[in-house]
């Protein structure tokens, strides 16, 4: 980390950090009583629950649905009853289920047993997830050089799995580093995940077990090829975040988009919901160390990126603060904004970059997210391809961790190949041509840029004691954020939570609290 | 009365052109020599492949530049004032400018439907397929009410906020479900004395603007519909109602 190049007043940073403890410490307290039905389901899976009955409903959603009033006391405890009283193994178990097996029905038997059973389980979960991590590490080691810095992330959308597949090894044969694979919309409203390979969907693709494990060994393939180690991303937002996590854990993902305030204001989940899970789903991802992106970005998208800067700001610091709570460290916080002001604005591209380098100040170990030019972008490619490279230089100059490449065809169709290889040729030219420019340069003392970030930090704190006053859930019910308001009880998932029993029983959650030094 | 024109690369009927494209084949001369050939088979001459890259395996790139001695008679040209559907901007202000107050529409998934995936395409702040929803439109104020909701409550809710237009959407058409409903939702309509004061919108894979009409609706969407386009009909509707009132 380079030295500061804004001047950015300290006291004002930690004033900021004070106020962003204030704003979560309330919602923490919510989450600490309540689990919810993806919570539940998400827990079966990492102890073995897998499978779909015959009417294609997935065994963690059959036995999380007969629970009812049960579900208090946590599924996990009448998943590994029946294990016992049964003595089956989790695949015969699994079987019983999908052809009808009630485990909520089955008598309580010996609580000691179904802990020490529960250890057993986890500690295979725990064994392959560390498994995972191992791998990547040593990858990720061998391949080092190779990498771009930033990383260039590109995305495949075809809505099959094996055309994605295709797409994304021409993509990382290209220089990508990072390849995502778009859902198909609607998946995030979705109360449960689709089961196995799939080759149809509406502007992306089915985000399944199967499916990361079908990409998983693809990038491998092109990756040690290439001699790279290629990241995939998925979403791990909308109804069923924690069992996303889950799935992403085992099948060795590398990053998720993992923020509830996007679920809440852009695909109008509940928000009591989406915060309970997202805890749970967090404290996975920082398990299997698992690089979150959030979802700044998007509010910048409705409002004005000029005007609302320090909504981003103050978000990313909220989201901070929500993953140190999760026992997440800040190296895997890809914490979100983008490159969107009106390419009109007289100086815009000195805004863009003071608030792209105050990302960077303020979080100086988080690998920054940055998104290219959206809302700006038209059928003139020539314009756009400029935009992409403006951007570009920004996220080098700035330090920027993950660089979401922009399409010139943006505002058009989905990218086409050729599309992909332009952006990351305008990108490499970029970051090649400028590789030490960041370390070269400093910013007026007091010129526009200082002043701007400066102002925009004012903003934000002002802006926190806003949502320190009224709360975070009123906040967003009366619209600061992303001017879409949104109500306490209304949106998607709410029924599916619960408060949680005094004997509360999760084994998972348990042993993670512990790894993550969430408890001692 | 002719007026012959082409093309202007730097002279007058050079008929100059730039075309960039990907061929399925590995990079190679060959490769090269096939976009050549394929350009010239689009009827360009003096073809010339100024850049080639390789994308993937199997895939190439190329930049070409040719010259086509094709014309066309400028003075024969015809556009029909085709309806075109406004864009976001384009229907927000155009609400500014003839509505000058926020239009209020009601949506759901209505009936035992559970798939939301139409409505919420159409109507949430995201949108689909970088086509924003109503939501995200500041001159609208939109409700989603989601899946599963009956006609009454549909009715009900659109009266409590006082809304302009409803729009229904029936993804599941099994034994003709979708139509009992549909039909449903305009008697009710029609019983209170409604159905006048509201722009009904129907949309689904499997609906028709010419079914819509048929059950007493304002339009039907199908199959690749964005949210302008509903939002577009709408705001015109509107203001044509009113001026014929």
């Amino acid at each position: 980390m380079t030295e500061s190049k804004l001047n950015l007043d300290k006291n004002k940073i930690n004033r900021a950090r004070e106020l962003s403890k204030q704003i979560t410490q309330p919602v923490n307290k919510y989450i600490e009583q309540h689990t919810t039905v993806a919570i539940e389901r998400a827990t079966l899976r990492m102890l073995g629950a897998d499978g779909v009955t015959t009417d294609d409903v997935p065994v963690p959603n059959a036995i999380v649905n007969t629970l009812g009033d049960k579900i208090q006391y946590g599924a996990s405890l009448y998943y590994i009853n029946a294990m016992l009283r049964k003595n089956l193994s989790t695949e015969q178990l699994n079987d019983e289920i999908a052809k009808g097996l009630d485990v909520s029905t089955i008598e309580l038997g010996d609580k000691a047993l179904i802990i020490e059973k529960a250890k057993e389980l986890v500690a295979a979960f725990a064994h392959r997830v560390k498994g995972n991590v191992a791998y990547r590490s040593s990858k990720i080691t061998e391949f080092k050089e190779k990498e771009n810095s930033p990383l260039l992330y590109l995305i495949v959308a075809t809505g099959n799995i094996y055309e994605d597949v295709k797409q994304a090894q021409a993509a990382a044969r290209q220089g990508a580093d990072i390849i995502a694979v778009i859902r198909t919309t609607g998946q995030s409203l979705l109360d449960f995940v689709p089961y196995g390979a799939t080759t149809e969907g509406f502007g992306g693709t089915y985000a399944t077990q199967e499916n990361f494990k079908i990409m998983r060994k693809a990038l491998d393939e092109v990756g040690n090829e290439t001699g790279k180690y290629i990241r995939l991303v998925n979403y791990c937002s909308g109804l069923c975040m924690p069992e996303i996590a889950a799935m992403g854990a085992m099948e060795r993902l590398d990053m998720m988009l993992n923020d509830s305030m996007y679920g809440v204001l852009f695909r109008d989940i509940n928000m009591y919901r989406t915060f309970v899970d997202q805890k749970f789903s967090r404290m996975i991802n920082a398990f299997a160390e698992i690089v979150i992106n959030s979802g700044e970005d998007n509010y910048l998208t409705t409002s004005d990126a000029y005007e609302k800067a320090y909504t981003v700001t103050a978000s990313q610091f909220i989201n901070e603060q929500f993953a140190y709570d999760s026992g997440l460290p800040a190296k895997l916080m890809g914490l979100g904004h983008a490159f969107e002001m009106n390419p009109e604005i007289e100086n815009g591209f000195l805004y863009e970059m003071a608030q792209a380098q105050m990302a960077r100040e303020l979080f100086p170990e988080a690998p920054l997210k940055y998104m290219p030019p959206t809302k700006y972008m038209t059928g003139d490619v020539f314009k756009g391809y400029i935009m992409n490279a403006m951007f570009n230089f920004i996220a080098k100059s700035t330090n920027q961790g993950i660089l979401l490449l922009g399409m010139l065809t943006e505002a058009i169709h989905t990218p086409f190949m050729q599309d992909r290889f332009l952006a990351v040729e305008n990108a490499r030219y970029i970051l090649n041509n400028t590789k030490d420019f960041a370390n070269d340069i400093e910013f007026k003392k007091d010129g526009i840029m200082q002043t701007r970030a400066q102002n925009v930090l004012d903003e934000t704190i002002g802006f926190m004691e806003q949502i320190s006053e009224k709360g975070l859930f009123d906040s967003i019910e009366q619209k600061l954020f992303a001017e879409v308001s949104r109500p306490k009880h209304g949106g998607k998932g709410f029924d599916g939570v619960h408060p949680k029993a005094a004997e509360y029983f999760n084994p998972v959650y348990d042993y993670l609290e512990v790894e993550l030094g969430l408890k001692k | 009365m002719d007026n012959m024109i082409r093309p202007y690369g730097d002279t007058m009927n050079d008929g100059a052109v730039q075309l960039s494209f990907t061929l399925p084949v590995a990079h190679s001369a060959k490769a090269d020599e096939a976009a050549k050939q394929y350009a010239h088979q689009l009827g360009f001459e003096e073809v010339e492949v100024v850049h080639s890259n390789p994308l993937s395996e199997n895939f190439s790139f190329f930049v070409v530049y040719g010259k086509s001695q094709q014309q066309i008679n400028y003075d024969k040209i015809e556009v029909e004032a085709v309806e075109k559907s406004m864009d976001f901007y384009e229907v927000n202000n155009y609400i500014k400018d003839h509505i000058k107050r926020k239009v209020v529409v009601v949506g759901a998934c209505t009936g035992t439907d559970a798939h939301t995936v139409g409505i919420d395409a159409i109507m949430n702040m995201k949108g689909f397929d970088q086509h924003y929803g109503l939501e995200r439109y500041p001159m609208m104020e939109a409700h989603n009410l989601g899946a599963q909701i009956p006609n009454e409550e549909l009715i009900k809710k659109a009266v409590e906020l006082n809304a302009d237009a409803i729009l229904v959407s029936q993804v599941v058409t099994q034994k003709e479900v979708h139509i009992q409903n549909m039909t449903d939702l305009i008697e009710l309509l029609e019983a209170e004395g409604l159905r006048s004061k509201l722009i009904v919108c129907a949309g689904g894979p499997r609906i028709s603007n010419k079914l819509a009409l048929e059950l007493g609706y304002d339009v039907g969407f199908g199959r690749g519909t964005y949210p302008e386009n509903v939002g577009s009909f709408i705001v015109k509707k509107m203001v044509e109602r009113k001026s014929s009132q």
